[in-house]
């Protein structure tokens, strides 16, 4: 019984507890207010969690998509063979978009441009100074001597360097052949219809709604982990196992890094690699060269210390493996230099040092002089050269236009970035050989192989002005053809001469 | 992403340098990217000597490769830049620094000075100069006038040897 008292004591409780929550509830009016503000407080905490719950969602889901489709290929070194298939895709369209402006030509009549990639004039083939100035005094003057006709063969040689010259358009992008769907390349965009329009504008939402967000995250990762894995391993007290972690790490972030910039790239002739000691050159277009060859090889890299965030990533990477960083007082120091180039590549467990012997970055049509400093140390040198493939954005670092960052952002909103590298067999200086003549020979080599010009320009080109030196040279050259007519006879033996050198 | 008659209206004076010197549109677009690569400062004008774009190409109009089908244009053709006597002018005046129709004995000396440098000595250019002016010069005025001038060229085929090969 009394248990049951005490139950319906509680209910009674229960009850009389119950009408005023009711109360608070559904109040009689005048109370209304508040609790309308409370609910509306508690509809938008609900929509607020909905929203984050959205966004937290897709945030799984995006890292997710980057794990499975880049993290994890990278670290393991596989490859999942979707880049074929997106490049295939690629060059599918611009086929396409090809036909469609010839066809938007032939409607209006009128030619689709041909690019002038040879430049805008015709040249005839580069004769010697003799001999040209020979074909601008007239065939029946054979005449030795100052002739007022001279003035002709400067002026016309003059212009024909001022309208188009081979080293200055080096110093620029490649034009293309055909629109590849970016306003950035140098193209001529005549006959673009309204559905080239539309394909541009959704290329242009693809790239810099999907493509672009996508790579700049893996890239703030690859950087973020090269510098906290690499400042782990170089804590570790045995050397070798520091030495086997930091291959293992930094061939992971550069995976990242290359699948950040989308570098899709097909190596060559994998058998002439170098391995231990020894130096590999290449040709110079953009500081991702670096990745791309590290993304295959250890290499030992060399360049003057920097700071800043570049500062730091050297400093990280200083920590697990062995790098040539100059101070900027120490490059001007040349022995300095090449002792320490020499030390390194004497020493076989260290690993082969990349250079770039151009010393600057060329816009990838042409290969400049190469320095001879790095030709003098002795020793196999193994050439490497790189080609880039235009149509999907051009990897050129024009530095006078673009910073590192606006350059990298350039490089991640483009298409992709498609390159051939083609190791080639290594190559020593040969008896009789001075640096100069090997550095040469390399070059040669190279470009031939990569489909390139071959220059014998110097790259400083680019920022300084023309050594006095040559104008001095053109001016002997043309001295001796004129001092003959004051030394009687000799002409044959002075055009001789010229026919050696020119 | 503009069509290229967008980008010859963009170029001032454009369609008055055409009428002038002959060059077709896709030349003077042409030339213009030349010359904007070359302005590497952004001036709007190249070197010390303030060349800006018009000039630029009235000059290079004088190496355009000469038409010979326009007889019918008759006096027309006396004004381009490209026929033979305004590319003997023009060749002229590289000489005739001064203007005054006669290349005078220290013009010739001063180019030549230009075009060989330290390489001869000071008396061998004298006499270099002695003898071009003794050739050169027919009436004894100890100066090359126009004419004579264009008589020391008469061998040479002027109108293909300053041409330059602009591609159609």
């Amino acid at each position: 019984m009394c248990p049951l008292m005490g139950l319906l004591l509680c209910n009674q409780i229960i009850v009389q507890v119950q009408p005023p929550v009711h109360a608070m509830i559904w109040p009689p009016v005048g109370m209304e207010n508040p609790i309308v503000a409370c609910c509306q407080k508690v509809r938008r905490t609900a929509a607020q969690c909905q929203r984050s719950r959205c966004l937290s969602i897709s945030i799984t889901v995006w890292l997710t998509f980057l794990l499975v489709f880049f993290l994890a290929p990278a670290v393991l070194g596989v490859s999942l063979g979707l880049h074929r298939l997106y490049v295939a895709t690629l060059l599918n369209v611009f086929e396409w978009v090809t036909l469609q402006m010839k066809m938007t030509a032939k409607e209006k009549n009128q030619q689709l441009d041909k690019p002038w990639r040879n430049g805008i004039i015709a040249k005839e083939a580069s004769l010697s100074l003799q001999q040209g100035i020979q074909g601008f005094r007239g065939p029946s003057n054979c005449r030795s001597g100052f002739q007022v006709a001279d003035i002709l063969y400067f002026c016309h040689s003059g212009v024909e360097s001022i309208v188009d010259d081979e080293v200055t358009k080096r110093f620029s992008a490649q034009e293309l052949e055909s629109w590849n769907l970016l306003t950035r390349s140098r193209c001529h965009f005549r006959h673009v219809g309204p559905q080239l329009t539309v394909l541009w504008a959704l290329g242009i939402l693809i790239r810099y709604g999907v493509l672009l967000p996508l790579r700049a995250t893996l890239a703030a990762t690859g950087i973020i982990l090269l510098l906290i894995l690499t400042t782990l391993v170089g804590f570790l007290p045995s050397r070798r196992l520091r030495f086997f972690l930091s291959q293992k790490v930094h061939l992971t972030c550069y995976r990242i890094c290359a699948r950040s910039l989308a570098a899709i790239v097909t190596y060559h002739n994998r058998e002439n690699k170098p391995k231990n000691g020894g130096i590999c050159v290449a040709n110079h277009t953009t500081p991702i060269d670096v990745i791309i060859l590290a993304n295959d090889g250890r290499y030992s890299l060399v360049g003057q210390a920097h700071q800043g965030l570049l500062g730091m990533v050297q400093r990280a990477m200083a920590k697990s493996t062995h790098h040539i960083w100059f101070e900027r007082s120490e490059v001007k120091d040349r022995h300095l230099v090449a002792k320490r180039l020499s030390d390194h590549v004497a020493d076989k467990t260290k690993q082969p040092i990349l250079i770039f012997p151009e010393g600057t970055c060329i816009n990838n049509t042409s290969v400049m002089m190469f320095r001879k400093g790095s030709f003098e140390i002795s020793g196999a040198v193994h050439p490497v050269a790189i080609k880039y493939d235009p149509r999907f954005g051009d990897a050129f670092w024009d530095s006078s236009k673009f910073g590192m960052v606006s350059y990298l952002l350039r490089m991640m909103s483009s298409w992709a970035m498609v390159c051939s590298v083609w190791y080639l067999p290594p190559m020593s200086r040969e008896g009789g050989e001075d640096a100069v003549q090997f550095a040469n020979r390399v070059k040669a080599a190279i470009a031939a192989q990569g489909g390139l010009v071959d220059l014998n320009w110097d790259g400083g080109l680019k920022r300084a002005k023309v050594k006095e030196a040559y104008k001095e040279e053109q001016q002997r050259l043309y001295s001796k053809v004129l001092v003959s007519e004051l030394t009687q006879g000799g002409d044959d033996k002075h055009s001789k001469e010229e026919n050696l050198e020119g | 992403m503009g069509s290229s008659s967008s980008r010859i209206n963009s170029i001032p004076d454009a369609q008055q340098l055409m009428q002038e010197t002959g060059f077709s549109a896709a030349h003077i677009v042409r030339l213009h990217e030349r010359f904007e690569s070359l302005d590497t400062e952004r001036r709007g004008e190249l070197s010390q000597e303030t060349v800006n774009f018009a000039s630029f190409v009235r000059i290079l109009a004088h190496f355009r490769p000469a038409e010979r089908s326009r007889g019918s244009r008759g006096g027309a053709q006396q004004e381009l830049a490209n026929c033979t006597s305004r590319k003997l002018q023009f060749a002229f005046q590289l000489y005739d620094q001064d203007r005054d129709g006669k290349i005078s004995r220290e013009e010739l000396l001063q180019v030549l000075r230009a075009m060989l440098g330290i390489q001869v000595t000071e008396e061998q250019l004298q006499s270099i100069v002695e003898r071009a002016i003794q050739e050169a010069d027919l009436d004894g005025d100890d100066a090359i006038s126009f004419d004579e001038f264009k008589k020391s060229l008469a061998k040479v085929n002027v109108d293909h040897k300053m041409s330059t090969g602009f591609l159609r």
